[in-house]
C-alpha cells in the first residue's frame, strides 16, 4: 500500500529509517534486576515485536531506547548514537506511543498534535494545521480535533497518541502495549494502523506487547523477554511451532484447573 | 542518611533546574502566551487574598502597637511602625507565604500529575524540555508579578493600619497624622528592601515547587505527598532565607 499522494503535508525530504542496537543492556532498580544483559538489534524499516509476560522488563527496555531510563551497564544505540545522550533526541526523531496515551490533558486533541511542530517551528500555523488534520484523517479522527482528551474512549486515546507521534514524522516509532485494554476488534484495528504507518512512512517500528495476534499478524521478527532476559529471537513464523517450553506456554497457555499456576508462583 | 541524601538531591536538582530553565531564556518572547497565562494565574488570581490578608495584618499591627504604645503615650508613632513593618518584613513574607499556599501548591499538583501520567516523559521524547515549556514561563511570570503583589500588600496594609488607628478609641489618630509619620520614617529604600526580599522568596518558592512536582514518582498518592512537601519546604525556605537576607541587606542601608 502506498500513500504518496496523501503524504504531501509532511516533509518532502525522505529521512531514512534508523536501526537500533542493544548491547548487553542491564538495568537494576535497587536490588531488583529488571534487565539482564539483553542483546539484540532492530534493522532499519522492520517491525520488531517484543513480547513477554507482565513485569518482564519490556517497557523498561523501551524507555532505554528513547533515553528516559539510563542503563546500569551495557549500551543502547539508535542510528549508531548513544540513546542515553540528550543530543540523540535532537538528531533522530523518535516517537513513543505510551500505554496510557500520555496525552496532554490540558490541551485539546488538535493542540496535542500541534505541540511538536509548534515547539520545533517546523512550519507556519497553516502548514501545521495541514499536517495535524492529515494525521487525524489517516486515523479517522477528524471529528475529535476540538475535543479534550478526557472526552475520548480508550481506543480513541490510543489512536490520538499514534496521530501525535505521526505528526513528528519519526524515523523510529515505538509502541508500548498499544492494544492493552482494548476490545479484540479495536486491537486488530490498531495492529492494522501500525503496519500501515510502517508501510507508508517506512519507519522502523518496535512494538512492546503481549498479544499473540499482533505479533503473528504484523511482525517481521519477534523477541521474547522473560524475567529480564531475552529467551527467544527470530522471525514471527518460527513462533508458530516454538521449541522452548517456556515460549510455548507463554504463547498457548492452557487453563488447567487441576494444577493451577498461581499456586506455584514465586513470591 | 537517606534523608540527608534526599535533601542534597533536592538542592542539586533545584539548581540544575534553575540553570536549565535560564539557558532557555532566549525562547521567552515566543512563549509570550504561556508567560501571560502564568502572569494571570500568579498575579491576578492571587491578588484578592493578598489584599484581604495584608489589610488585616496592617490592622492588627496598628491595634497591637496602639495597645502597647499607649503605656508610653507614643501612639502618634504608629504610622512609622506599621509602615516599616509592612514594607520591610510582613508585606514580602506574607506575599511569599500566600504564593506558596496558593500558586506553589497548584504548580506542584499540576506538574506532579503530568509526571505521574507520563505527560512529562512524552514531552521529553518529543524533545521539548519541560524546563523550557513548563518552568521558564512560570519563573518569568513570578519575577514580574511578585513585586506588584508586594507593593499592593504594602499599600493595603498601611491603609488597614490607618483605619484602625482612626476608629479605635485608645488610639484615635487621624489618617493625616498617621500618614505624615509613616512618610517621615518609611523611605523608598525600605520599600525596595522589601521588594528584593519578595522577589527572592517568590522565585525560590516557584522554583522549588516546580522541581518537587517534576521529580514526583509513583501514583496519585504521591501527587498529594509532593504538594504537601512543596508547601512545607517553601515555608521553611521563606522563613530561613528571610533571616539571612535581612541580615545581608541591613548594612547596605
Amino acid at each position: 500500500m502506498t500513500c504518496s499522494s496523501t503524504r504531501s503535508p509532511f516533509s518532502q525530504v525522505e529521512t531514512p529509517a534508523v536501526g537500533v542496537s542493544i548491547e548487553k543492556l542491564s538495568k537494576d532498580f535497587g536490588r531488583l534486576k529488571v534487565l539482564k544483559e539483553v542483546t539484540f538489534a532492530v534493522e532499519p524499516g522492520e517491525i520488531f515485536v517484543l513480547m513477554g509476560p507482565s513485569g518482564s522488563g519490556k517497557s523498561v527496555l523501551l524507555k532505554h531506547i528513547v533515553g528516559l531510563e539510563l542503563p546500569t551497564s551495557g549500551r543502547v544505540t539508535v542510528d549508531g548514537k548513544d540513546a542515553a545522550a540528550e543530543e540523540t533526541r535532537e538528531q533522530v526523531r523518535m516517537a513513543l506511543v505510551f500505554q496510557s496515551g500520555a496525552l496532554f490533558n490540558s490541551l485539546s486533541v488538535y493542540d496535542n498534535l500541534a505541540l511538536y511542530p509548534r515547539e520545533h517551528r517546523v512550519a507556519n500555523e497553516a502548514g501545521i494545521r495541514e499536517k495535524v488534520m492529515h494525521a487525524l484523517q489517516i486515523l479517522s479522527l477528524e471529528g475529535t480535533a476540538r475535543k479534550s482528551p478526557s472526552e475520548l474512549s480508550g481506543g480513541m486515546k490510543k489512536r490520538v497518541a499514534i496521530a501525535r507521534a505521526l505528526v513528528m514524522e519519526p524515523q523510529l516509532m515505538l509502541y508500548d502495549e498499544p492494544t492493552s485494554e482494548l476490545d479484540p476488534v479495536m486491537s486488530a484495528t490498531i495492529s492494522e494502523i501500525i503496519a500501515t504507518v510502517k508501510e507508508d512512512y517506512h519507519v522502523t517500528t518496535i512494538v512492546v506487547s503481549h498479544e499473540r495476534e499482533l505479533a503473528f499478524g504484523i511482525a517481521d521478527r519477534v523477541g521474547i523477554l522473560m524475567g529480564g532476559a531475552l529467551i527467544s529471537l527470530g522471525p514471527a513464523a518460527e513462533l508458530r511451532s516454538p521449541q522452548d517450553p517456556r515460549v510455548a506456554e507463554f504463547l498457548n497457555p492452557k487453563i488447567d484447573l487441576q494444577h493451577p499456576r498461581f499456586k506455584n508462583l514465586e513470591t | 542518611m537517606k534523608q540527608i541524601t534526599a535533601i542534597l538531591d533536592g538542592f542539586g536538582s533545584t539548581w540544575l533546574l534553575l540553570v536549565r530553565s535560564l539557558s532557555y531564556a532566549g525562547t521567552l518572547p515566543r512563549q509570550y502566551r504561556r508567560f501571560f497565562e502564568q502572569c494571570y494565574l500568579i498575579g491576578y488570581t492571587t491578588l484578592p487574598i493578598v489584599a484581604i490578608l495584608s489589610f488585616f495584618i496592617g490592622s492588627v499591627l496598628a491595634l497591637q502597637a496602639g495597645y502597647s504604645m499607649q503605656n508610653f503615650g507614643t501612639q502618634q508613632f504608629i504610622g512609622s511602625l506599621v509602615g516599616l513593618s509592612m514594607a520591610r518584613e510582613l508585606g514580602p513574607v506574607m506575599v511569599a507565604i500566600l504564593l506558596a499556599g496558593r500558586v506553589g501548591s497548584a504548580i506542584t499538583a499540576e506538574l506532579a500529575s503530568m509526571k505521574v501520567y507520563q505527560e512529562i516523559d512524552a514531552l521529553v521524547t518529543m524533545n521539548i524540555p519541560p524546563a523550557r515549556m513548563l518552568v521558564l514561563p512560570r519563573l518569568a511570570a513570578t519575577l514580574v508579578m511578585v513585586p506588584v503583589l508586594a507593593i499592593i500588600a504594602d499599600l493595603v496594609g498601611w491603609f488597614g493600619g490607618a483605619i484602625v488607628a482612626k476608629y479605635t478609641a485608645m488610639i484615635s489618630i487621624e489618617p493625616e497624622a498617621y500618614f505624615a509619620v509613616l512618610r517621615r520614617y518609611t523611605h523608598f529604600k525600605d520599600v525596595l528592601n522589601g521588594l528584593i526580599k519578595a522577589e527572592l522568596f517568590g522565585f525560590v518558592v516557584v522554583l522549588v515547587c516546580c522541581n518537587i512536582g517534576l521529580n514526583t514518582r509513583g501514583g496519585p498518592r504521591e501527587i498529594g505527598a509532593s504538594v504537601t512537601r512543596a508547601v512545607v519546604v517553601s515555608l521553611i525556605l521563606i522563613l530561613v532565607l528571610d533571616y539571612f537576607v535581612t541580615q545581608v541587606l541591613m548594612p547596605l542601608q
